[in-house]
């Protein structure tokens, strides 16, 4: 009983930390129809950025709660700048080539930005651990557990509404929803595509960076953190169907419960169990839970 | 007429000759140039895999799987079962990486497009997976040293490679140049066409596939033979993406361009990682950035346009 609730914690946990990153990436592929593999280096210029504000901001004589807008604002830093630089000067001249080309343009970017953060940043490891310190331990159906996954998943919670209301109950969100449905025709209806397209990469890239900052505190932040998260994220996108924000939160709990389930039973099986669900789903539902239909060219 | 028979005759002594000097090479150049250019070749032979399925409009993020596959399988009937005849080792890479690729190709058939590319690249993960946590098969994280003896010198795997790599090239011209290298250039463009023509677009695939996981497989083994260590690495996803990189890096529209494009790859990785060991990745993301906004047929398309100014300066020659 014990192991169920500790495997369904850690699910939970693990699921709400791989939902900003993969909200992200599907909402983008939504909207521009690109697979971003640049999100990884997202996740981890937002780790970085919100490792490297949070401990100076430490450093001060400043209430330690305040860590936490702190990292919302790395991560909106990140976004504002990072977000509009890649969409603007690459991506924006490569939306009717085959694709190969925007995969392999967001993977160049990707290996780019991997080593401007070692420019920036350096190679050394970084530690912030004050903010998950600060969430203390939690008492659960008879279970010592941390604090900080539980802030987690209701960030994770505040994510998916907001990111729900803006594309369904903003004007933003109805113009975003018509790009998703068809471009040209939005175009045709006076709608600004193009910024469409920048507002909603922005956006994505806000909650994989917001992803980042808020995991800086349970790891140490070094080079190549980007790499493992953007593999496990296409898993989730993959299982969950891409341009699903919804579909997305299912891969995510799917994907978490199952690792973590395999971790406290068989710990051999952590990642296999991961793909083996990705590839099991995607031979039941070639387009993944919520992959929408294609149009095929006669 | 006569005028492209002599051009088509200078390619051919081009070619010969680019092969002469690879044959020759050791002779006069150092030892790690004729390594680089060894792994470069073994890689190509991956990539061209990459591109034949690439020219089908598929994109395999997954060659990692028969490459890995392949590298192991040699590993494994080295050590394990001692086996040192190359007769029997690179068979048995072809086998590893065709037999998986004979496997995975039933269900990614049914695949297109950016589905296609997740799923194959969710079996190069599994098996990364399988390497990476099975170590006392597989030896883990630090992968497996392989013990050569000793007469199997270096030279005699470069040798081994170049000869292989030639024969692949021969016999990728052939596939290109086949029904059903045609019907797959035919399936990019349009597939429902394909069909009503009576061909199986799902046939082709398929076959096209495995062919392709037999080179993945036969590089790998190559590969293994020539470094003398294998890892889980070789299956992770940036091994799979950078099989793409060279693939676009070299072009798709020539059966030479992949291992021109290879070992350009390789050239560079080393040179950038010996004078900036900090942003050789950068390096390569840039030299990436620049093909595909200023080259986008590759590198082969610089061979195409030299091709142009001979011809055209062999008209001027003639006024």
């Amino acid at each position: 009983m014990e192991t169920v609730v500790i495997i369904l914690f850690d699910g939970i946990g693990f699921a709400s930390w791989l939902f900003m990153i993969s909200a992200g990436i599907t909402f983008i592929f939504g909207v521009l129809r690109i697979l971003n593999v640049a999100h990884g280096s997202i996740f981890a210029l937002g780790a970085y950025m919100g490792a490297w504000l949070a401990a100076w901001f430490l450093g001060g004589h400043y209430p330690a709660w305040l860590s936490f807008p702190i990292l919302i604002v790395a991560a909106l830093l990140v976004a504002v700048t990072i977000g509009p630089l890649i969409e603007r000067v690459f991506l924006k001249r490569i939306y009717q080539e085959e694709e190969v080309i925007p995969l392999l343009t967001t993977f160049a970017l990707f290996l780019v930005l991997e080593d401007v953060i070692k420019l920036v940043w350096g190679i050394e490891p970084r530690f912030v651990d004050k903010p998950f310190s600060l969430m203390g331990q939690v008492r659960l159906m008879g279970i010592s557990y941390a604090g900080y996954p539980f802030l987690l998943t209701g960030i994770a919670f505040l994510c998916a509404l907001l990111l729900w209301l803006v594309i369904n109950r903003t004007w933003f969100g109805r113009q975003v929803r018509s790009v998703i449905g068809d471009r040209e025709i939005s175009s045709a209806m006076g709608i600004n595509v193009p910024r469409i397209d920048t507002f909603a990469f922005i956006l994505g890239s806000f909650l994989a960076a917001l992803g980042g900052a808020f995991t800086a505190p349970m790891i140490s932040v070094e080079p190549g953190i980007g790499i493992d998260v953007i593999v496990l994220a296409f898993a989730v996108v993959g299982i969950g169907g891409l341009g699903s924000v919804g579909g997305a939160a299912l891969g995510c709990l799917l994907v978490g419960v199952a690792r973590a389930a395999a971790v406290h039973l068989y710990p051999e099986l952590e990642l296999f169990v991961i793909y083996a669900l990705m590839i099991f789903v995607l031979i039941l539902r070639p387009k993944g839970f919520f992959g929408g239909i294609e149009v095929r060219r006669i | 007429m006569r005028r492209l028979e002599r051009f088509k005759l200078g390619y051919r002594v081009a070619i010969l000759v680019g092969a002469l000097l690879l044959m020759t090479a050791p002779l006069f150049l150092s030892n790690w140039i004729i390594f680089v250019v060894a792994i470069g070749c073994a890689k190509g032979i991956v990539v061209l895999g990459v591109v034949l399925l690439l020219r089908g409009g598929l994109i395999s993020l997954g060659h990692g799987l028969y490459y890995a596959a392949g590298a192991y399988a040699v590993a494994i009937a080295l050590n394990r079962w001692n086996i040192r005849a190359t007769l029997f080792l690179i068979p048995l890479s072809l086998l590893a990486g065709g037999g998986m690729a004979a496997l995975t190709g039933l269900l990614l058939r049914r695949y297109r497009g950016i589905f296609f590319a997740m799923l194959s690249l969710a079996f190069s993960m599994i098996l990364y997976t399988v390497l990476f946590k099975f170590y006392d098969v597989t030896g883990g994280t630090d992968g497996m040293r392989i013990h050569l003896t000793k007469e199997s010198s270096s030279l005699f795997h470069y040798y081994l490679t170049l000869i292989l790599t030639m024969g692949v090239i021969y016999l990728g011209r052939r596939f290109i140049m086949s029904r059903l290298g045609y019907m797959m250039q035919a399936v990019r463009y349009n597939e429902i066409r394909v069909e009503y023509m009576g061909a199986s677009v799902s046939k082709v695939i398929y076959f096209s596939y495995v062919f392709s996981g037999f080179l993945g497989g036969l590089g790998g083994g190559l590969v293994a033979l020539n470094v003398g260590h294998v890892a889980p690495e070789l299956a992770y996803w940036t091994a799979c993406a950078d099989f793409v990189f060279v693939a676009v890096l070299g072009g798709a529209t020539h059966v030479l361009a992949p291992f021109l494009g290879s070992i350009v790859f390789e050239f560079v990785k080393n040179y950038a990682f010996k004078f900036s060991p900090n942003t050789w990745q950068m390096t390569l993301g840039g030299i990436l950035l620049v093909i595909i906004f200023f080259l986008p047929q590759g590198l082969w398309s610089l061979t195409e346009a030299i091709e142009r100014k001979v011809i055209q300066w062999q008209l001027s020659l003639k006024q």
